[in-house]
């Protein structure tokens, strides 16, 4: 394991809302084009660790290395130059309300590039090509369905064909179809551009689609209590938390208690 | 990690085989360059074919991919067939992601769907009627609703009423009080400077005072209001209706003007006036300081004065119009967020439309008032 490429490490991570200790002592690598995901019951800190990692939070300790530079310490400029190389797709989609998906799109490389506007408007389509949005460049955000907008959003995370993508509950609130639609897509482009993935969410069906590696956060723990192949570790695991998880099973406790 | 820049060759004599030689990055940063690159073959070159040799290419991305795609498709148009040569399995993979079919697919709406000048004036009165026409309804649900309400007391949300009264009322004293307080004061001074000349300071407690009562307390008050709270309404229910909050109160059986717009208007109700008396005291007492200290009025003579310039009818009247000017405030504020359908920038254009809407209103109710009340005395 220890050959590999690690393009985010996190060490000793702890976050903290007030007196509300949410992780504490989270220590975890992904490696150059995997596709990583962090799972968890509701409430256990995903999307918070999720947070913290592309630097929008600042941590109460520990380290988030992306690339070799210290999102925790680095300056404005460093932190530019980290964040031109990912891209992340939020739970809502996060597009501009005010700007068409066209601009939304040209947002990102007429902000960090100086293309021609004949380039930025191929580039946008042919990103638009890649999710299979051809067609909608002048539609507003809300005349967009949730798959269509989650689209747009990868669209949008893609612009500058960055390394890391980053996915919070990708499949949240979709039909089936089209979360298994997703779930190609994310995996086609992983394999297409080696772009790391790195995914937060809880469905199982997509975990044992996409998942290359896991880990599992716990309330309780406020930490990782399981790390591994999805497959291997809903054979093999013994913690009961992990099992239940993974087989869809209610704590014992509830039961007896029903 | 390599920086090799791009750099390419071509090979072959016009009208003939042409093999394009590329090295380096195929990357974001020249994509303007491969696109003139293309061009440029085209038009100087006219090729029978061509080949372009990929072998050391160092890196691609999608840009790299979109210039190998545009290529392609010039020369599918012209019938010129492309060999791609020694393509990496990564760049083979970057390639495959993008339908080259959807690629080519129009745009479904027309860009900026504009209008004319006539089009334009045609919707912009259309929306305007609209706009008094909901304005009007809104504010005529609230008053039945309101009625309904007093008659059913315990259907009102106290709790709700309570937090709105110190929001719009409490909180809001300071600056009502400082405002009214400054301009009872000014008002004293620039009138001073004047009756001074004739020997009629003695008349600057009731110009301020009769200013402020008739026309100034109730019309400064509902103009800070309409900007604190207002615009605050019209953000607070705009915002959930983009969260879909007043959509859950539907479904769970509440009437959402009743849930959320009753409460408001009736704290309004109640605070505003007794901002209006707030705003009046203060006014009185900022000209009490420059009439003891610029005027030698005594305080006493100051009051007096004062209270002599009072009417019953016009303070009463001036309390009504107070509580007239928080209804339409309220109202509209909440009429304004309830517009709102799904987008943050609705919300912006709500909370302006509130107070400019308010604004307007309050300055057209008050010409009422003063043309109504000339004729009551």
């Amino acid at each position: 394991m220890s050959n590999k490429d690690a393009v985010i490490v996190v060490e000793g991570l702890t976050v903290r809302f007030g007196d509300d200790l949410i992780l504490d002592n989270v220590s975890l690598e992904v490696y150059r084009g995997e596709v990583f995901v962090i799972l968890g019951g509701s409430g256990c800190g995903k999307s918070t660790l999720l947070k913290h990692i592309i630097g929008l939070y600042e941590p109460a300790g520990g380290r988030v290395i992306i690339n070799g530079i210290d999102m925790t310490a680095a300056d404005d400029n460093k932190l530019r130059q980290v964040r031109r190389d990912m891209g992340m797709l939020f739970q809502s989609s996060a597009l501009l309300g005010s700007m068409t998906v066209f601009e939304n799109i040209a947002l990102p490389l007429k902000e960090y590039t100086d293309l021609s506007d004949r380039a930025i408007r191929l580039m946008v389509r042919m990103k638009l090509a890649m999710v299979g949005l051809s067609g909608y460049e002048n539609h507003f955000p809300s005349e967009l369905s949730g798959g269509m907008k989650k689209r747009a959003g990868i669209a949008r995370a893609m612009a500058l064909d960055p390394t890391i993508l980053f996915f919070d509950e990708p499949s949240a609130g979709l039909d089936p179809v089209t979360a298994a639609e997703l779930d190609l897509l994310i995996k086609n482009i992983n394999n297409g551009i080696g772009t790391t993935m790195v995914i937060v969410t809880h469905e199982l069906e997509s975990i044992f689609n996409i998942a290359q590696r896991v880990i599992m956060l716990d309330r309780g723990e406020k930490g990782i209590i399981a790390e591994g192949d999805p497959m291997r570790l809903r054979r093999e695991s013994t913690d009961p938390r992990v099992r239940n998880f993974f087989n869809r099973h209610i704590a014992e406790h509830l039961i007896e208690g029903a | 990690m390599t920086s090799d820049k791009l750099s390419f060759s071509l090979d072959g004599s016009p009208g003939e085989k042409q093999t394009l030689y590329l090295s380096g990055r195929l990357s974001i940063e020249y994509l303007d360059k491969m696109l003139s690159l293309i061009e440029e073959l085209f038009r100087e070159k006219r090729p029978a074919e061509i080949i372009v040799d990929l072998k050391d290419v160092t890196y691609m991305d999608s840009a790299g991919a979109l210039f190998l795609l545009e290529l392609e498709h010039r020369a599918a148009n012209e019938s010129i067939p492309v060999n791609l040569l020694n393509m990496s399995f990564k760049e083979k993979g970057i390639l495959d992601l993008i339908d080259r079919q959807s690629l080519k697919e129009e745009t479904i709406l027309t860009e900026k769907r504009g209008q004319g000048i006539v089009e334009q004036i045609g919707y912009g009165a259309i929306d305007f009627l609209n706009d008094i026409k909901n304005v009007v309804s809104f504010t005529g649900t609230i008053i039945i609703k309101l009625f309904s309400s007093v008659f059913h007391l315990n259907t009102i949300r106290w709790g709700d009423v309570i937090t709105c009264m110190k929001k719009t009322g409490v909180d809001g004293l300071p600056i009502v009080g400082l405002i009214s307080f400054l301009l009872g004061l000014i008002m004293a001074f620039m009138s001073s400077l004047q009756l001074k000349q004739f020997g009629a300071n003695m008349f600057v407690p009731s110009l301020v005072s009769i200013a402020m009562i008739k026309e100034l307390g109730p019309i400064m008050t509902a103009i800070i209001v309409a900007g604190r709270s207002g615009s605050a309404f019209a953000a607070e229910i705009g915002t959930m209706k983009v969260n879909e909050e007043v959509d859950a109160l539907i479904t769970m059986g509440f009437d959402p003007v009743k849930f959320l717009a009753i409460p408001k208007v009736f704290a309004a109700m109640v605070v505003v006036p007794f901002l209006t008396i707030f705003s009046d005291l203060f006014a009185i007492f900022g000209g009490l300081v420059v009439g003891v200290l610029g005027l030698d009025l005594t305080i006493h003579t100051y009051i007096q004065q004062t209270m002599k310039a009072m009417k019953i009818f016009d303070i009463v009247t001036s309390l009504i119009k107070a509580v007239v000017f928080a209804v339409l405030i309220a109202g509209i504020g909440c009429q304004r967020g309830f517009e709102v359908k799904n987008s943050a920038e609705e919300v912006g254009s709500a909370t302006t439309s509130a107070v400019v809407s308010s604004l307007f209103i309050i300055i057209v109710v008050d010409s009422m008032f003063a043309i109504v009340l000339s004729y009551l005395k």
